[in-house]
C-alpha cells in the first residue's frame, strides 16, 4: 500500500464521487473518464501493462467517447430539474452496500484462496495471448460471435431507419 | 486502377514543385517592393495637370473652366479663377486657376474630368505608391502638386501624349493659318482698296 | 542505465562510428554521472524528456515553415521569405503573435473544459514520444507493450477533441468535433490492425525488438517490412489511417476552413490555439515516428554499406520524408466529404486491412521462399484491384451536357 496507490485510489473515487454529484451531464462523462484512468494507472502500478493499456484504449479512448455520444445525441444534455438526488436515495444506498458487501466478501476469500507466494508472477503479453488461444479460446470465441452480433445488429437498426426515412 | 488519379495529381504538384526553382512559368511571384510589375500603359490612378514648357504657371493648359468641377461625380475638385488672363498656346489670352485642389482621398479615378476636359490639360497619372500618414491634408493636392510636364505625360502615356501633341499641333496651325488668311486678306484689302470699284473682284479672295 | 555499445549487430567495431552514433545517449550519461548514484536513473529519464520537450517542439516550428513555403512551391508562389534568411525565422514571428494575442473565452462556454482540453491533447500527444526507438538504445522507456501505450495515448486524444468542441458553446465546434471523434475512431481501427500484422511476425509488442527484428541486411538490401508484399499493403493502409487521425489533407474535414470555420478550434485563440496546433504537428510526427518503425526499419539504414551514418540521422530523416509526404499531399488532394470518408474507411480500408491480417499469417505459415511472395503477392494486388472496382462502380459519368439558360 505504497503512497502511490493511495494517490491513485483518490484520484479514482473523487472521479467516481463526481460522476454522480455533478449536474452537467457531459461534466459527469468526463468525471467517470478520470474515474477510468485511474483505473487504468492502478493496473499499471500492479505491472499489468496490457490491462492498463487495454483499459485506457478501450474505456477512455471508445466507451468514453461512446457515453458522450449518447448523451449528446439524446436530450441528456438538458440540465434536470429536480436536481441530482433522487427521492428513494436511502433504498439505494442499501442495494450499493450489499452489493459491495458480496464483492468484498468474494474477494477477500479469493485472496486466502491463493497460496502466498514470495514473488509475484510476471505475466507477459505473450503470456495473455497463449492463455487465450490455449485455455480461454472459448469464451474468446463467444465474445467475438457476441461483438458480430451486435455490430450486425447495429447495422440493421442504422438500415431500418434509412429504409424507414425514404 | 483505384489510385491513380491520386498518384498522378502527385506527380503533376511535384513537377510544380521542382520546376518552380528552374523555371519562371512555374514561379509567378513578384517580390513587391523590391521588383515591380511595370503598369499597363493605360492605366489610371489619379488626375494631374499638363503644362507646356519649363514654368509650370506659365505654361499650364488648364484654363478654369470649372466644367470637370462640375462634372466630377465625388465633387473632389475644387477651383477659383483667377481675375487676370494669360494666353494659351495659340497666345489667345485665357483664364487660369489661382486654386485647383483636388482630393485624392476621395477622388475614385473614374477619369470623367479628363473626357470631358475641352484643352487637354488634366491627364490621369499611374503613381500609386501615395501613402502618408497625414490624415487630414496629406492626400489634399494643390495646384503645384498636380502640375507635371508634358514630357512626363509622354513618358506615362506615349501614345495618348502624341495623339493629343498632333491634335494640338493641328489647331495651333489651323489658327495661324486662318490669322495669316485673315492678315493676308487685310493686308490685300488694304492694299486694293485705293484700286478702281470695278476690280473688286482681283482682290477680295 | 550505461549504454551498450552495438552488443546487437557485429558491424560496429570501428570506436568512432559507435562513439558519433550514440553520441546522445554518452552525453545523457556524462551528464547524470555528476550526480549520486539513487538519482540517476530518475535523472537519466528526466533528461530524455527534456530532450524530447525541447526537439520535438523545435522540428515543429521547422515544419511550419516548410510546410508554408513547400506548399507555397507547389501552388506556382514563394512561402513567407521575409522574417529571416528565406523566411526561416517566421515560426518566431508566430510564436510572438500566438503569445501576444488575447484569449477570448466565450461567455457562455464552459470555462474548465475549455481550458483542460488543448492540456489534455499536447500531455496525450508528447506521452506518445516516450516509446519511439529515436537511434540504437535511444528510447526513453523500453516498455513491453510499447505499442500499445502509443495507441492507448492516440485514442486519449479523440477525447480532447470531443473536449475542445463541446465546451466552446458552439454548433459549429460541436459539429467539428463529432465529425472528427467520428473520423478518429473508424480509422483507429485501422491503424491498429495494420500494426497488428507486425507484431504477428515480430512476436512482440515492443518497439525496439521491431526495429531490431528490421536491421538485418540480406546483400545489401534491408529487410524492412515494406518490403514485402503484406508490409507495402499495410504501409499504406497505415499511412491513409494516419492521415485520417491527424486530421491532415485530404481528411480535414473537421478543421477546414470553408466548411466549419475552424472546426472544433473555433473558439480558440492566442496561445491555446497555439497548443491545438502544437497537437496536431507533434501527432503528425509521433505517427509518422510509428510508422517509420514499424514498416520503414526504424533507425536502420537503407543499404549495408550506408550504416556508418548515425542512426538517429536515419529515424529522423525517414520521419522529415513522412512529413513531406504529408506536405505533398495535402497540396495535391481536394478535401473528402464526411461521408465519402467513412465510406471509404468502413467499405474499404478496413476489409483490405482484414484481407492483409490474413496474408500476412499466409506469409508467416508458408515458409521461407519464392512462393510467399508470389502468393501474398497476387493475393493482396487482385483484392486491391477487385475492391477498387466496386467501390468505383457507382462512379460512371456521363458526357457532360449543357443547358444553357434561354
Amino acid at each position: 500500500m505504497t503512497p502511490i496507490f493511495y494517490l491513485l485510489a483518490a484520484v479514482t473515487l473523487a472521479g467516481g464521487l463526481a460522476a454522480v454529484l455533478l449536474k452537467h451531464l457531459v461534466h459527469s462523462a468526463l468525471a467517470v473518464t478520470v474515474a477510468f484512468a485511474g483505473l487504468a494507472l492502478l493496473f499499471l502500478q500492479l505491472d499489468a501493462q496490457f490491462a492498463g493499456f487495454a483499459q485506457i484504449l478501450v474505456y477512455i479512448g471508445a466507451v468514453a467517447i461512446l457515453i458522450v455520444f449518447a448523451i449528446l445525441l439524446t436530450r441528456g444534455s438538458d440540465l434536470p430539474k429536480d436536481g441530482v438526488f433522487s427521492k428513494t436515495w436511502f433504498l439505494g444506498l442499501l442495494i450499493a452496500a450489499a452489493v459491495f458487501a458480496v464483492l468484498g466478501w468474494a474477494v477477500l476469500a479469493s485472496v486466502s484462496a491463493i497460496p502466498q507466494q514470495n514473488t509475484l508472477p510476471s505475466v507477459t503479453v505473450h503470456d495473455i495471448g497463449n492463455a487465450l488461444v490455449g485455455r480461454y479460446v472459448l469464451p474468446l470465441e463467444i465474445l467475438a460471435l457476441l461483438l458480430t452480433a451486435a455490430t450486425i445488429g447495429a447495422v440493421i437498426v442504422a438500415m431500418h431507419e434509412k429504409v424507414r426515412s425514404r | 486502377m483505384l489510385g491513380d488519379g491520386i498518384l498522378k495529381g502527385m506527380a503533376e504538384t511535384a513537377r510544380n514543385f521542382f520546376g518552380s526553382y528552374v523555371s519562371k512559368e512555374r514561379l509567378t511571384t513578384v517580390e513587391y517592393p523590391e521588383h515591380r510589375i511595370p503598369t499597363a500603359e493605360n492605366a489610371r490612378v489619379f488626375p494631374f495637370l499638363v503644362y507646356d514648357g519649363a514654368d509650370w504657371e506659365a505654361g499650364m493648359r488648364c484654363v478654369a473652366c470649372q466644367i470637370c468641377e462640375k462634372e466630377c461625380p465625388p465633387k473632389c475638385i475644387y477651383i477659383e479663377k483667377s481675375a487676370d488672363k494669360k494666353p494659351d498656346y495659340v497666345g489667345k489670352p485665357q483664364f487660369y486657376p489661382a486654386r485647383f485642389d483636388i482630393d485624392i482621398s476621395v477622388c475614385m479615378s473614374c477619369q470623367i474630368c479628363v473626357e470631358v476636359c475641352p484643352f487637354e490639360a488634366i491627364k490621369m497619372d499611374t503613381q500609386f505608391e501615395l501613402a502618408t500618414d497625414d490624415r487630414f491634408g496629406g492626400l489634399l493636392e494643390d495646384r503645384e502638386k498636380l502640375a507635371r510636364s508634358n514630357e512626363y505625360y509622354h513618358s506615362i502615356h506615349p501614345t495618348e501624349a502624341a495623339e493629343v501633341d498632333s491634335r494640338l499641333a493641328e489647331e495651333k496651325a489651323k489658327v495661324e493659318a486662318k490669322a495669316k488668311a485673315t492678315a493676308e486678306a487685310a493686308a490685300a484689302k488694304a492694299a486694293a482698296a485705293p484700286a478702281v470699284p470695278p476690280a473688286k473682284t482681283e482682290g477680295g479672295k | 542505465m550505461v549504454a551498450t555499445l552495438g552488443s546487437a549487430n557485429s558491424f560496429f567495431v570501428n570506436p568512432l562510428f559507435s562513439n558519433f552514433d550514440q553520441i546522445f545517449v554518452l552525453l545523457r550519461d556524462w551528464l547524470v554521472g555528476f550526480l549520486p548514484a539513487g538519482l540517476q536513473p530518475a535523472a537519466g529519464v528526466l533528461l530524455g524528456v527534456i530532450a524530447i520537450v525541447c526537439v520535438f517542439p523545435g522540428l515543429f516550428a521547422l515544419t511550419t515553415v516548410f510546410e508554408r513555403k513547400g506548399l507555397g512551391r507547389i501552388q506556382n508562389r514563394l512561402g513567407p521569405n521575409r522574417v529571416g534568411p528565406y523566411g526561416l525565422f517566421q515560426p518566431i514571428a508566430d510564436g510572438i503573435k500566438s503569445l501576444t494575442k488575447e484569449d477570448i473565452v466565450p461567455l457562455s462556454a464552459n470555462a474548465v473544459v475549455h481550458f483542460l482540453a488543448p492540456l489534455a491533447l499536447v500531455v496525450t500527444v508528447f506521452m506518445g514520444f516516450a516509446v519511439l526507438p529515436m537511434g540504437r538504445n535511444m528510447v526513453l522507456v523500453d516498455m513491453d507493450s510499447g505499442l500499445l501505450f502509443f495507441f492507448a495515448m492516440g485514442a486519449a486524444t479523440e477525447l480532447s477533441v470531443f473536449m475542445a468542441g463541446w465546451s466552446s458553446r458552439n454548433k459549429y465546434s460541436l459539429l467539428g468535433a463529432m465529425r472528427a471523434v467520428a473520423q478518429m475512431i473508424s480509422y483507429e481501427v485501422v491503424l491498429l490492425l495494420s500494426s497488428v500484422s507486425v507484431v504477428m511476425i515480430t512476436g512482440s509488442l515492443s518497439l525496439p525488438k521491431i526495429v531490431a527484428a528490421q536491421n538485418t541486411y540480406s546483400g545489401i538490401l534491408p529487410h524492412w517490412y515494406i518490403f514485402t508484399p503484406w508490409g507495402l499493403a499495410g504501409f499504406l493502409m497505415y499511412a491513409i489511417a494516419a492521415t485520417a487521425e491527424t486530421n491532415r489533407s485530404p481528411f480535414d474535414l473537421p478543421e477546414g476552413e470553408s466548411e466549419l470555420v475552424a472546426g472544433y478550434h473555433t473558439e480558440y485563440s492566442g496561445f491555446k490555439f497555439a497548443l491545438f496546433f502544437l497537437g496536431e504537428y507533434l501527432a503528425m510526427f509521433s505517427i509518422s515516428g510509428l510508422g517509420t518503425t514499424l514498416f520503414l526499419g526504424g533507425w536502420s539504414a537503407p543499404l549495408s554499406f550506408l550504416q556508418f551514418i548515425p542512426s538517429w540521422f536515419w529515424f529522423f530523416g525517414k520521419v522529415m520524408m513522412s512529413i513531406f509526404v504529408f506536405i505533398w499531399m495535402r497540396g495535391t488532394l481536394p478535401r473528402l466529404r464526411q461521408d465519402q470518408l467513412m465510406n471509404f474507411a468502413w467499405k474499404f480500408v478496413l476489409p483490405y486491412t482484414l484481407l492483409n491480417l490474413l496474408v500476412t499469417a499466409l506469409w508467416r505459415f508458408m515458409g521461407e521462399g519464392w512462393q510467399r511472395w508470389v502468393v501474398c503477392t497476387i493475393i493482396l494486388a487482385a483484392a486491391y484491384i477487385f475492391m477498387g472496382r466496386l467501390g468505383m462502380r457507382g462512379e460512371h459519368f456521363g458526357r457532360r451536357s449543357y443547358r444553357y439558360a434561354e
